[in-house]
C-alpha cells in the first residue's frame, strides 16, 4: 500500500465533470473546464517528473485479486506521460471543437469525457489487467457517439466498429491471460513491472501462439492492415470529437501495448514474426496509401490516411531498436496531435457546407483564410514536413528500421553482391509512403481550398472562438515539439526497454 | 562579430521575418515587404563580411536529435569557399529580388502572404547552404519545397496555379524519395550522416563498390527532382504560373540551384565513384539537349526560359559529372544566377507592361516602348547564348570542354545545344521586342518605375562581367583541361553566329511562327504521358484498389466470420435488441463474465 498517487487525479477529474454535467451542470463549460484543469495537471506533472530516474514514478497501487495478482496500479515514466500529455490536450481539443447536438448534449459531453477517462487510465496503468479495462471503458462511449451522434450510415458504421473491435478486444484478452499463463506459477502477475523482470530473468519462453493473439488483438484495435477496414468508416461516421479521440488517441493503445508489453517480455516471438509483420505494416503503407488517393470525400480519406499511418509505427516497433523504438513513439504523438487537428477541421468545413465531397467544394481558402492556413499547417504535418513533430518520428523509424538485421552481403562468381535485407526493402516501401501522403493530402487541400470559389460556398464563416483556440494549440504544440524533439525523445527513451 | 555568429544571424533572420509576417502581416502591407527586405540585405550585408573572413575552423552546433554517437542530427554548419561563395550569390541575388518585388506586386493580391513565402524560401535555400550533414539539408530541402509549393501556388484560386504548386511539390518528393534512400544508404556503409565524415571514410570502406553507385544515384535523385532534370523536369516550366519574381528566384538563387549545390558539396565522394559520375553526366547531357529543342517552340515568354533553365542546369550537371573540381559547374551555376535572374526580371518586366500577357505572338515591336527592359534582357541574353566575352561564355564553354575531353560524344552533344541555346532566345527576344505591335496592349506599353528598373541593371553589370577572369577568380579556383580539340571554338563560335542568324533570318519581321514542330512544341510528351500514368493508370488502380477494399477485403475479414458466427449463433437470436445502447451493454457485460470465468478458478 502506497500514497495515492496523482495519477488517479487525472482520471477521476474527467469522471467528476461527467458527474456534475448529469447532475445539471453546464454540458460544454464543465466539460471544457474539467479538460482545461486535466491539462495543467498534467503539465505539473511532468514538471514534477524527474527524467534521471529509471522507472516508473507517481506510483500507487491496490491489491484487488491479491492471488492472481491483479492490482490496481498507476504509474507513470516519460512514454506514458507523453500518451498523457496526448491524451489530455486531444481532450482539451475535442470538447472545445464539440458542437453541443439537440438530442441528448449531457450524455454526448459524458460520452467524451469517460473517453478521456478511459485512456488516461489505460496509459497511466501499471498493471496489464487495468491497461486492459479501461481502454474498454473508453471504447463503450466511442460506439455510443457514432451510433447515436453520427452522421451518415452511422448505425452500419457503429455495428462494424463494434464487430472489429469486440472482436480485437476479445482476442487480445486471451492473449493477455495467455502472458499470464506463460508466467512460472510462482511469480505469475498482471503487474506489468513483474512481467519484464521475469522476462528478463529468462522466466518467460518464447511464446508465438500468444504473440499471434496479442499481435491480432492489438493489430485489429490499430486497424493493422487487413483488418482496418472499420477504421475509415467509423471515423467518417462518428462526429467530429470522437473520431478526434478516438484516431488521436484511442487507436496508439494497441501500438503502446505492442511497444511498451510485447516487445520486452516476448522479443524472441516477436523477431520470429518479423517477416509477417512487414508485410502486414508494408500493406497498411502502400495498399491503404494507394486507396487513400481514391478517395472522393474528406473524412474518408483522412481515415485511411490515418490507417496508412499507423504503418510506419509498425515499422518503429517491428525493427525493435531504440532508434525505430524512439521513433515510433513520437509518432505515436505526433500522428494522434495531427489526426486531431484535421478531423476537427473536417468537422468545421462539414458544419459549414454539410458536404466533404471533394467535387462539391472549392476555393475555401478565399472565404476562410484562417480555416485554410490551419488545414494547410496540418496537411503538412501529416505529409511529414520538417519542423512538424512527426518528421522528426518518421526519420528516426526509417533510420532504425534500415539499420535494423544484418547486412546482406554476399559473394557471388568471386565478386561481392550488395542486397537489402527484409528490414531494408520494408524502409524502402515506407520511404515511398512520404510521395503517397503528399499527393492525396495536396489533392484534398486544391481541391477544398483552392481553385476559383463556387458561388454557394461565398459566404461561410471564418474560424472563431474556442475552435480556433483548441486548434491553434494543437498546431502549436506540434510545431513546439517539432523544432526540439529532443524534449521527447529524453523523456521516451529511457522508458523503451530495447530487447 | 565573430565567424561563429554571422552564418545562424544570415540563417534566422529570415525566418523570424517569415514569422513576423505571419503573425503581423495583416495589419499592415508596408511593414511585411519592409521585414522581408531587410532580412534579405541583412543576409547580404554580412554574406560580403564574412565572405572576406578567414575560414573559423570550429564550428558552433547545436543538437537537433541526439541518440549519441550512433545517430545524432546537428544544426551545425561548414563555412568553406563553396557555401560561402553561394552564400553572396543567394542572398545578393534575393536582396535585388525583393526590391524588385515592391514594385512588381505592388496592385497584386496577397501582398503580405507573397513576402512571408519569400522570407521562408530564403531562410529554406540558405539551410542547405549552410548544412553540415544529409539530415538538416534534408529538412531544408523538404522546406524548399513546402515554400515553393507557397509561392507558385500563390494564385490558389486560379486552377493553373493550384495545380502547377501540387506538381512542384509532389514531383520534388519523389525526388525525395530517393534522397532520404541515399542518405540511409550512405549512414547504413559510414555509419555517419556528416559531410566531412563521409568523405573521409568512403576511400576506406570495404563494402562493395556497387553499394556507393546506387547510394551515389539515389542521392543523386534528389537533384534530379529539385533540379530538374529529365524524366522529373516537368514542374518547373509550370512553376511559371507563380509571379515572375518569384520564377526568377527559383532559377537563379533558390530551388533549382540547390540540387547542383548539394552535388558540389558531396563532389569529394562523387569523385571516387566514377560509375556514378557517368549516369550523372548522360542525365545532365541529355536534359541539356532536350530541353534546348523544347525551348525552340514554345512561345509563352516565360516557359521558353523556365526550359532553358532547364537546358543550363543540365549543363551543369554534366559539370560535376566530368570536371575534376565542382567549382566549374559552381561557376556555371554563379553566371547563370546572374543572367536567368536578369532574364526573368525582364519578362516580369514586359509582363507587367502587357497586363500579364505571357503570349510573346501578341506582343511586338516593343523596343520603342521599353527601352530600359530590352537593354536589360539582352545584356542576359547575350551571356545566356554564350555571346563571346560575356560570363556565359566563359562558364559555359568550360563544361563543354571538359565535357568533349571526357565523354565526346556528350560533349559534341552539348556544344549542339549551345547552337539551340543562342537560336530560342534570340527567336524569343526579336518576337517580343521586333516587328509590328500584334495587339492593343502592345501598342501602349508602359516603361516600369525605377525600383524594379535599378535591380535589372545591377544584374546586368553582372551578367556581362561575372565571368571575366579577373573577377571569377575571387570566387573560384578553376581547372582548364588540355588537348582540347583545336574545332572546338571554331565550332562553338559558328554554333553562336548560326543560331543568332537563323533566328534573326526566320523571326527578325515574322507575324506568325513560321516553323512548326510539334514532338518540340509538344515537349516529346512527356508531359502527356504522365497525366496519363497518373490519371489512368494510378488513378484506375487506386479506385479499383478502394472499390476491393470496401466490398472484397472486407467482406473476407469480416462477412465471412461474421456469417459463420450468425449460423453458430442461431439459439442467441432472441438477444438481439436491434440498437447500439443494448449492443454496447451486452458487450461489456460480456467482457466482465467472460473475464470472471477465466480467471477466479
Amino acid at each position: 500500500m502506497s500514497s495515492l498517487s496523482p495519477l488517479l487525479f487525472l482520471i477521476l477529474v474527467p469522471i467528476f465533470s461527467a458527474l456534475l454535467i448529469m447532475i445539471g451542470a453546464n454540458p460544454r463549460s464543465t466539460s471544457i473546464l474539467g479538460s482545461a484543469v486535466n491539462l495543467l495537471f498534467l503539465l505539473a506533472l511532468v514538471v514534477f517528473y524527474r527524467p534521471m530516474e529509471i522507472g516508473y514514478q507517481f506510483v500507487s497501487s491496490f491489491p484487488v485479486v491479491p492471488h492472481l495478482g491483479i492490482s490496481f496500479t498507476l504509474g507513470a515514466d516519460g512514454l506514458s506521460l507523453v500518451m498523457l500529455f496526448l491524451s489530455t490536450v486531444v481532450t482539451l481539443a475535442a470538447v472545445c471543437v464539440a458542437k453541443t447536438p439537440e438530442n441528448n448534449p449531457r450524455w454526448y459531453y459524458v460520452s467524451l469525457l469517460l473517453i478521456s477517462s478511459g485512456v488516461i487510465g489505460a496509459f497511466a496503468s501499471v498493471d496489464v489487467f487495468f491497461f486492459y479495462m479501461f481502454h474498454e471503458l473508453a471504447l463503450i462511449p466511442t460506439f455510443l457517439l457514432i451510433g447515436i451522434w453520427g452522421s451518415g450510415d452511422r448505425q452500419a458504421a457503429a455495428w462494424k466498429a463494434t464487430v472489429y473491435l469486440a472482436t480485437g478486444s476479445f482476442i487480445l484478452l486471451l492473449g493477455i491471460i495467455g502472458l499470464y499463463l506463460i508466467q512460472p506459477v510462482e511469480t505469475r502477475s498482471f503487474d506489468l513491472r513483474e512481467m519484464i523482470a521475469n522476462a528478463q530473468s529468462g522466466l518467460i519462453p518464447d511464446a508465438p501462439g500468444v504473440y499471434l493473439l496479442l499481435l491480432l488483438g492489438f493489430g485489429i484495435l490499430v486497424s493493422l492492415f487487413p483488418f482496418h477496414t472499420w477504421a475509415p468508416q467509423a471515423y467518417a461516421c462518428a462526429p467530429a470529437p470522437a473520431s478526434m479521440l478516438h484516431a488521436g488517441v484511442l487507436k496508439k493503445f494497441g501500438l503502446y501495448g505492442l511497444i511498451r508489453i510485447v516487445a520486452p517480455i516476448l522479443p524472441d516471438s516477436v523477431q520470429r514474426f518479423v517477416p509477417l509483420l512487414l508485410v502486414l505494416l508494408i500493406g497498411n503503407i502502400l495498399y491503404v496509401g494507394y486507396i487513400t488517393i481514391a478517395q472522393k470525400k474528406l473524412d474518408w480519406m483522412l481515415g485511411y490516411s490515418s490507417v496508412m499511418h499507423m504503418g510506419y509505427i509498425f515499422l518503429g516497433f517491428a525493427a525493435l531498436n531504440q532508434l525505430s523504438m524512439t521513433g515510433a513513439s513520437l509518432m505515436l504523438l505526433s500522428h494522434g496531435l495531427t489526426i486531431a487537428v484535421l478531423f476537427a477541421l473536417c468537422g468545421e468545413i462539414r458544419e459549414r457546407t454539410g458536404t466533404l465531397d471533394f467535387s462539391e467544394l472549392g476555393g475555401i481558402a478565399r472565404i476562410c483564410p484562417k480555416l485554410g492556413l490551419s488545414f494547410g499547417f496540418a496537411a503538412m504535418a501529416s505529409v511529414g514536413l520538417p519542423g512538424f513533430v512527426g518528421f522528426a518520428g518518421e526519420l528516426l523509424v526509417f533510420f532504425g528500421a534500415f539499420g535494423s538485421g544484418e547486412p546482406k552481403i554476399g559473394i557471388i562468381d568471386g565478386k561481392e553482391v550488395f542486397g537489402f535485407n527484409m528490414y531494408q526493402i520494408a524502409t524502402t516501401c515506407a520511404v515511398w509512403g512520404i510521395v503517397i501522403s503528399a499527393i492525396y493530402m495536396l489533392r484534398a487541400y486544391r481541391r477544398i481550398f483552392m481553385g476559383p470559389l463556387p458561388e454557394r460556398w461565398s459566404r461561410l464563416p471564418d474560424l472563431s472562438g474556442f475552435s480556433r483556440a483548441a486548434i491553434i494549440l494543437l498546431i502549436a504544440v506540434m510545431l513546439i515539439l517539432g523544432f526540439f524533439p529532443q524534449i521527447l525523445v529524453n523523456l521516451a527513451t529511457p522508458a523503451l526497454l530495447v530487447p | 562579430m565573430s565567424t561563429q555568429i554571422a552564418p545562424w544571424i544570415i540563417l534566422f533572420t529570415p525566418l523570424a521575418a517569415a514569422a513576423l509576417i505571419l503573425l503581423l502581416g495583416r495589419f499592415s502591407k508596408s511593414l511585411s515587404a519592409a521585414l522581408a527586405l531587410a532580412s534579405a540585405f541583412t543576409g547580404c550585408a554580412l554574406s560580403w563580411w564574412l565572405f572576406k573572413q578567414p575560414d573559423a575552423a570550429q564550428q558552433f552546433s547545436l543538437n537537433w536529435l541526439s541518440f549519441g554517437p550512433d545517430f545524432t542530427v546537428s544544426i551545425s554548419f561548414t563555412i568553406d569557399k563553396l557555401s560561402k561563395v553561394m552564400l553572396l550569390v543567394v542572398t545578393s541575388i534575393s536582396a535585388l529580388v525583393f526590391t524588385y518585388s515592391l514594385g512588381y506586386m505592388r496592385e497584386e493580391e496577397g501582398y503580405s502572404r507573397f513576402f512571408g513565402g519569400l522570407s521562408l524560401f530564403l531562410f529554406s535555400m540558405l539551410g542547405i547552404v549552410l548544412a553540415s550533414n544529409f539530415v538538416m539539408m534534408f529538412m531544408f530541402w523538404e522546406l524548399v519545397g513546402v515554400s515553393s509549393y507557397i509561392l507558385i501556388g500563390h494564385y490558389y484560386s486560379k486552377d493553373s496555379a493550384a495545380d502547377a504548386g501540387k506538381q512542384a511539390f509532389i514531383v520534388n518528393r519523389i525526388g525525395d524519395f530517393g534522397f532520404m534512400l541515399g542518405i540511409l544508404l550512405f549512414w547504413f556503409a559510414t555509419g555517419t550522416i556528416v559531410f566531412q565524415e563521409i568523405v573521409e571514410q568512403v576511400p576506406n570502406l570495404t563494402i562493395a563498390p556497387i553499394f556507393l553507385t546506387v547510394a551515389c544515384v539515389l542521392v543523386f535523385m534528389g537533384t534530379v527532382g529539385k533540379s530538374a532534370q529529365m524524366p522529373l523536369h516537368v514542374w518547373l516550366p509550370n512553376s511559371m504560373e507563380g509571379p515572375t519574381p518569384v520564377s526568377s528566384l527559383l532559377h537563379a538563387a533558390t530551388m533549382v540551384a540547390a540540387g547542383v549545390y548539394m552535388l558540389a558539396r558531396i563532389f569529394p565522394i562523387l569523385e571516387v565513384v566514377p560509375d556514378a559520375r557517368e549516369i550523372i553526366a548522360w542525365v545532365g547531357g541529355i536534359t541539356c539537349f532536350a530541353a534546348a529543342l523544347m525551348a525552340t517552340q514554345q512561345s509563352d515568354i516565360k516557359r521558353i526560359l523556365a526550359y532553358s533553365t532547364i537546358s543550363q542546369l543540365g549543363y551543369m550537371v554534366l559539370g560535376i559529372a566530368v570536371a575534376p573540381t565542382s567549382d566549374v559547374a559552381m561557376f556555371h551555376l554563379f553566371t547563370h544566377a546572374c543572367f536567368k535572374c536578369l532574364l526573368f526580371l525582364a519578362a516580369g518586366s514586359v509582363m507587367i507592361a502587357m497586363h500579364h500577357e505571357v503570349e510573346m505572338w501578341h506582343m511586338g515591336g516593343l523596343r520603342k516602348k521599353l527601352p530600359f527592359t530590352m537593354l536589360c534582357f539582352f545584356l542576359g541574353m547575350l551571356a545566356l547564348s554564350g555571346c563571346p566575352f560575356t560570363s556565359g561564355y566563359y562558364s559555359k564553354d568550360l563544361i563543354i570542354e571538359w565535357a568533349v575531353v571526357k565523354i565526346p560524344f556528350l560533349g559534341w552533344m552539348v556544344a549542339g545545344a549551345a547552337g539551340l541555346t543562342a537560336f530560342y532566345i534570340f527567336r524569343e527576344f526579336f518576337v517580343i521586342f521586333f516587328g509590328k505591335a500584334r495587339s492593343e496592349h502592345a501598342e501602349h506599353a508602359k516603361e516600369q518605375p525605377f525600383v524594379m528598373i535599378v535591380p535589372m541593371l545591377i544584374l546586368g553589370v553582372f551578367a556581362i562581367t561575372a565571368g571575366w577572369p579577373s573577377i571569377q577568380k575571387n570566387f573560384f579556383t578553376l581547372e582548364y583541361p588540355e588537348h582540347v580539340p583545336h574545332s572546338l571554338h571554331t565550332f562553338l563560335t559558328a554554333m553562336f553566329f548560326g543560331g543568332v542568324g537563323l533566328a534573326a533570318l526566320l523571326y527578325f519581321k515574322a507575324a506568325k511562327d513560321p516553323i512548326s514542330i510539334p514532338l518540340f512544341a509538344n515537349r516529346f510528351y512527356i508531359d502527356d504521358f504522365y497525366y496519363w500514368m497518373v490519371n489512368k493508370i494510378q488513378g484506375g488502380g487506386a479506385a479499383i484498389l478502394s472499390w476491393a477494399d470496401r466490398w472484397v477485403v472486407d467482406m473476407l475479414v469480416v462477412q465471412v466470420p461474421s456469417k459463420l458466427t450468425w449460423a453458430g449463433g442461431f439459439a442467441l437470436r432472441f438477444l438481439q435488441f436491434g440498437n447500439i445502447q443494448a449492443y454496447a451493454f451486452m458487450f461489456g457485460a460480456g467482457v466482465v463474465g467472460l473475464l470472471y470465468i477465466l480467471l477466479s478458478k
